[in-house]
């Protein structure tokens, strides 16, 4: 991340926005888009009779003779040195085979940090795996015991005997902001942007809010914990992860280890959820080093302890959102600054002012954010990174003013929505966020609500409506390939890295692929999950359906020519070019006379060939540049809060989605359902409890940190316009991460609406309320 | 975790005689999580879960329940549903079905705090775990800790569903050892903290708890049990209020409340119940019982809305039982 970044990003922007429309791909729309065919039908998930039967191998599940088992030590100190290190008795222990410390881990570099400039990049800390005795977080990975079973090297772990020299570490907020630092990029944008005086604008509204939001540290919690199974034949290492970015990870582990790309396997066919916290972390580097020096194949699970001290997460946030408005509820100003925890060595900026520019006009604006230093786990992406926050935020105080002026707060939204991209200009590809405001107010029954707070009761219930926009951007990652194989048969198989963490990615490339090639999705299989595969990028930014079928696109495209070659003089199609065809009825067909038509086997029984094979990447995704380009969402909650307790409960939401083309209506309400029941996660009881006075996490299990129970979670509408988006692959947006966002400010707007009480600090627990 | 033997006692004798120096082990779901946690390093475990496990009518009417019955089975017994409703619904409030179903009544009520710093043997003092080594929950994170019945030396909250509720029913535990069989009341079962918190029970060395006897109760059928967290399920109680309230010719002629997340024991609201006994049941009346019951509560900053959310409990749950009663 750098100002050349933004140089980079701003030139690419202007180049491209001189070019004609006709030259972007995108330009012209995807034919798929509107066709009926399998994309759009329900489909279950195809790899759910073996998670329903475990009949699905993961990561650490993966049965292999002679395995080792690894448990990691953390330190319990902030920031120091280790002074005292013995490792005798734990060597001693019976089963030991090995003790892994900064004294004998093999010599590897730290991986490069994630950031645009470099996709393969993946690392979320650049803080040396033990190569030295430094401690720079609570937590922090300083050994790793090797035994014959998991037990007994847990019990080893603990006789290790260490002592540490502390030194004084960042570990309160408050303190931290002080010396907050500005770093010039946001991801995509610069961090700052600022039109007129927006200060002084607010000063002279008509109507104004101002006001402080903050939000929690949060830790990733997917049900499956994080594991590897290594294993080292000789220069060749395979190892199966559970992971969002495979060939990343295949790429890295090459690097680090000195290894031949072609000599890494990484495998990830079943991961149990990773909503960005899936990433590549500092026990892959143990694991793999340790395999080596135990010179067996080993496992290294980590404990759910393990997942908080190894695993960051979501960022804390301090967030000031000051709106003006004048008498026709206009804004005229709009302010979003704020702090959030990036430790110089970690790489997400929880960009909680991004969604906020794409979503609302105003006179003035002014967009900021500073990064707090602290000793703490490096902290990560995490569904929704920035906007899930961030809306919470911004929601809450178009909530507010709307609640001062006396209008309705979707109208007032709808007042201020943008006709074109806020900062940069630029038209948007598809935005029908009024509409899904319309659909969503209407089905949940919106105007039931009475204005004034307080109104609605049952017994000692109070019950109110709240909702909120949310908003998450558009993106197709570069360098996404794919194979595409056609066999004699007539089936054909799609493959990639894609990584499917339980989304539905194979489920719905499958349909995609089928409609491209016109087959049906019996006869097309998605294989994916192995770094041996062309590679697709991390699967992350809700980017990798759009990104693995712009790669399907290229490839059926080159297909076509191959099929033509193969085809030759004696076929129906002779003389035709690809321009001339498409495909359909399991073959190529002419477009100006559908009666000219040769299947894919006749085609390769007259070749002679078993099948025909193609690769080929994406197009460079420039409709990103072209266009502004952003999934939006309108949610609404009904909560019901105790007069007696303060407590909060949802009783029903919806979500009214338009993020293009649905591919998959039963996938994607999964998608959205999950994604919402994050938000009232965060909203509701989610938070990492750091001691601020050591800086230790204080709640490391399930137990302690509050994800939604059952019974916390009411049901949940999901409805979306479809309408399509004319500039991507199939028409569709992402749909991973949208419905996270904007269900905090839901929430709270209801809260408020039931009592009366604004609260603007989360999670929002009752003695808030009381 | 090294666990050098393990072994199951058939009976209380052999229970209490192989208990000598061994560690009981109900359903497991505290112990052996501890044990995971390094808290708890037992040499020997003793399989107690096979000890008698009924519920028996007792001469005067009331029930004796085996210490190593389940929490479900207790909760889904029709005499406790019936007789004892508060009692079921305070189990019921805790943990989730498939911990209730291998914990155990003498293990629920041995249960260790759910305080952060008790658990946490690398990163943490505590004088519970380690008597003498001080207390990180003071000015720490505090949310779940006590507010009455605190020391200089701890301030863990005890957290049993049940146990508030079998404290409100002025349930008597029957314990069996080396010395022959003796019954206790529970609120003298657990100790207050004081200057040696790891003494956290009357149990004696090499006892073991066979029962606990619920005594015949005329308000019993009519009490209440109101558990108050932020997750709706699944979660220890920030406040609980159990209550049971009897009147006659519109006064109370005999209450019984007991409050749990607030205190260090399961804490027996003996001050509140003294002002409505014989009290005409009003709104001012509940409030100056709940603001006599926590009047002496101390506070972390985490933990300030406590004494405001046990008096706001308080009176609602004491207001409802006054109107069906009425
Ligand atoms: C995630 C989670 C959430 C929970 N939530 C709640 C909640 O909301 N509310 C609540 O009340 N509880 C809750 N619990 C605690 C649960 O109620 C206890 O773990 C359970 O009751 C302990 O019973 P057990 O039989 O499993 O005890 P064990 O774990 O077997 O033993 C606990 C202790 O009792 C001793 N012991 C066992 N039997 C005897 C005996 N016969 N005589 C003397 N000592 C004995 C053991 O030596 C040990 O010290 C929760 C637990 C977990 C893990």
């Amino acid at each position: 991340m750098s100002t050349l970044q933004n140089v980079l990003i701003g030139s690419v922007r202007t180049a491209v926005g001189w070019l004609p429309e006709g030259w972007l791909p995108g330009g012209r729309p995807d034919p798929l888009i509107g066709r009926h065919g399998a994309v759009g039908r329900q489909s279950a998930l195809s790899d759910a009779p073996e998670k329903v039967t475990g009949a699905a191998r993961f990561a650490a599940d993966v049965a292999v003779d002679g395995l080792c088992h690894a448990a990691l030590v953390h330190a319990p100190i902030t920031r120091g040195r280790i002074t005292r290190l013995d490792t005798t008795a734990a060597e001693a222990a019976p089963g030991v085979v090995a003790v892994v410390t900064h004294r004998n881990m093999p010599r590897v570099d730290s991986p490069a940090l994630i950031g645009l400039s470099n996709p393969s990049a993946v690392g979320n800390s650049d803080l040396p795996i033990l190569q030295d005795d430094r401690v720079h977080y609570n937590g922090q990975v300083v050994a790793a015991v090797v035994a014959e079973t998991q037990a007994q090297a847990d019990h080893a772990a603990t006789l290790l005997d260490i002592g540490y020299e502390v030194t004084k570490a960042p570990t309160d907020f408050a303190t931290a902001k002080a010396s907050a630092r500005t770093i010039p990029t946001l991801l995509y944008e610069p961090t700052q942007r600022a039109e007129g005086d927006a200060e002084a604008d607010l000063s002279t509204s008509r109507y104004a809010v101002d006001a402080i939001y903050t939000t929690p540290w949060q830790t990733h919690n997917a049900i499956e914990l994080h594991a590897l199974t290594v294993i080292w034949e000789g220069d060749r290492l395979t190892v199966h992860d559970a992971t969002q970015m495979i060939a990343p990870t295949a790429t890295a582990l090459a690097k680090m280890f000195g290894l031949k790309r072609e000599n890494v396997r990484v495998l990830s066919p079943f991961v149990g959820g990773g909503f960005g916290g899936k990433g590549f972390w500092d026990h892959h580097v143990i694991a793999v080093a340790a395999a080596r020096l135990a010179g067996r194949p080993l496992r290294l699970r980590l404990t759910r302890e393990g997942v908080y001290r190894v695993v960051g997460g979501r960022s804390q946030t301090e967030q000031r959102v000051a709106l003006g408005a004048d008498a026709e509820g206009r804004f005229t100003a709009l302010i979003h600054t704020g702090t959030s925890v990036m430790p110089p060595y970690s790489c997400s900026p929880e960009a909680f002012t991004l969604g906020t520019r794409a979503m609302y006009r105003s006179g003035s604006y002014l967009y900021s954010q500073r990064h707090a230093d602290m000793a703490v786990v490096p902290n990560t992406f995490m569904r929704a990174p920035g906007e899930a926050v961030g809306t919470f935020a911004v929601e809450s105080a178009v909530d507010e003013l709307a609640h001062e002026m006396g209008i309705d707060p979707i109208e007032l939204r709808l007042r201020n929505l943008p006709e074109v991209h806020p900062v940069t200009g630029v038209r948007f590809s598809q935005h029908a966020l009024d509409q899904a405001y319309r659909d969503g107010a209407a089905r949940f029954g919106w105007a039931e609500r009475p204005a004034t707070p307080g109104e609605r009761r049952d017994g000692e219930w109070r019950i109110g409506m709240g909702c909120a926009s949310g908003s998450f951007p558009y993106v197709r990652l570069p360098g996404a390939s794919v194979r595409i194989t056609l066999h004699r048969d007539g089936t054909a198989a799609v493959a990639c890295s894609a990584q499917d963490m339980g989304m539905g990615t194979a489920t719905v490339q499958t349909q995609h692929a089928a409609d491209r090639l016109g087959l049906t999705p019996e006869t097309v299989r998605f294989v994916s999950g192995d770094s041996d595969l062309p590679p697709a990028p991390a699967a992350g930014g809700s980017g990798q359906t759009a990104s693995i079928a712009g790669a399907v696109m290229a490839a059926s495209a080159k297909l076509v020519g191959e099929l033509i070659r193969l085809a030759g003089n004696a076929s129906p199609l002779a003389g035709l070019r690809a321009e001339d065809l498409h495909f359909d009825r399991a073959g190529l067909v002419a477009r100006e006379d559908p009666a000219r038509h040769e299947s894919f086997a006749a085609i390769l029984a007259r070749a002679n060939r078993e099948e025909v094979s193609v690769t080929a990447s994406g197009a460079v995704p420039m409709e990103m540049f072209r266009y502004a380009m952003h999934s939006t969402s309108a949610i609404f909650a009904e909560v019901r809060v105790s007069d007696v307790t303060g407590e909060v409960r949802v009783t029903r939401m919806l979500g009214s989605f338009d993020c293009g083309t649905i591919l998959n209506p039963r996938t994607a309400a999964s998608q959205f359902r999950g994604g919402m029941i994050m938000g009232l996660g965060l909203a509701l009881t989610e938070e990492t409890l750091y001691d601020e006075r050591t800086g230790r996490i204080m709640n490391p299990s399930l137990a302690d940190y509050h994800v939604p129970a059952h019974l916390d979670v009411p049901p949940i509408d999901v409805i979306w316009t479809g309408i399509p988006d004319p500039r991507t692959p199939l028409g569709a947006r992402g749909i991973g991460e949208i419905g996270t966002t904007g269900v905090a400010a839901a929430i709270a707007n209801a809260v408020f609406n039931a009592t009366g009480k604004r609260v603007r600090d989360l999670p929002l627990t009752l003695d808030k309320v009381l | 975790m090294t666990v050098l033997r393990y072994s199951r006692a058939a009976d209380l004798a052999e229970a209490v005689s192989a208990g000598q120096e061994a560690r009981l082990l109900g359903g497991g779901t505290n112990l052996i999580d501890l044990m995971r946690k390094g808290v708890e390093r037992p040499q020997h475990l003793l399989d107690v879960s096979r000890l008698p496990a009924g519920i028996d009518e007792t001469e005067d009417g009331g029930l004796l329940i085996g210490g190593a019955l389940s929490n479900a089975a207790l909760a889904a017994d029709p005499r406790i549903r019936a007789h004892y409703p508060m009692l079921s619904r305070a189990v019921l409030a805790g943990a989730s079905a498939q911990i209730r179903n291998m914990a155990t009544v003498a293990g629920n009520l041995m249960q260790r705090t759910r305080c952060p710093y008790f658990a946490d043997v690398a990163g943490a003092s505590c004088n519970r775990r380690v008597p003498g080594s001080g207390c990180d929950a003071q000015g720490g994170v505090s949310r779940y800790t006590a507010v009455l019945g605190t020391s200089k030396s701890c301030i863990a909250a005890h957290p049993s569903d049940m146990a508030v509720a079998l404290v409100a029913l002025d349930a008597v535990v029957c314990l069996e050892g080396p010395a022959g069989p003796r019954r206790l009341a529970i609120t003298d079962f657990h100790l207050l903290p004081g200057d040696s918190p790891e003494k956290e029970t009357a149990l004696a060395p090499g006892e073991v708890i066979s029962g606990v006897v619920l005594p015949p109760s005329s308000l019993a059928a009519r009490s209440a049990y109101r558990k108050v967290r932020d997750r709706a399920s699944y979660a220890f109680a920030l406040v609980s209020v159990a209550a049971g309230l009897r009147l006659e010719a519109g006064r109370i002629a005999e209450a019984r409340i007991a409050l749990g997340g607030v205190g260090t024991v399961p804490w027996r609201a003996a001050r509140a119940e003294a002002l409505l006994i014989g009290a005409e049941p009003t709104p001012e009346l509940f409030a100056r019982a709940a603001d006599a019951e926590l009047a002496e509560a101390e506070t972390q900053p985490a933990t300030a809305f406590k004494p405001e959310l046990a008096r706001r409990t308080l009176r609602a749950v004491l207001t409802t039982l006054a109107e069906d009663a009425a």
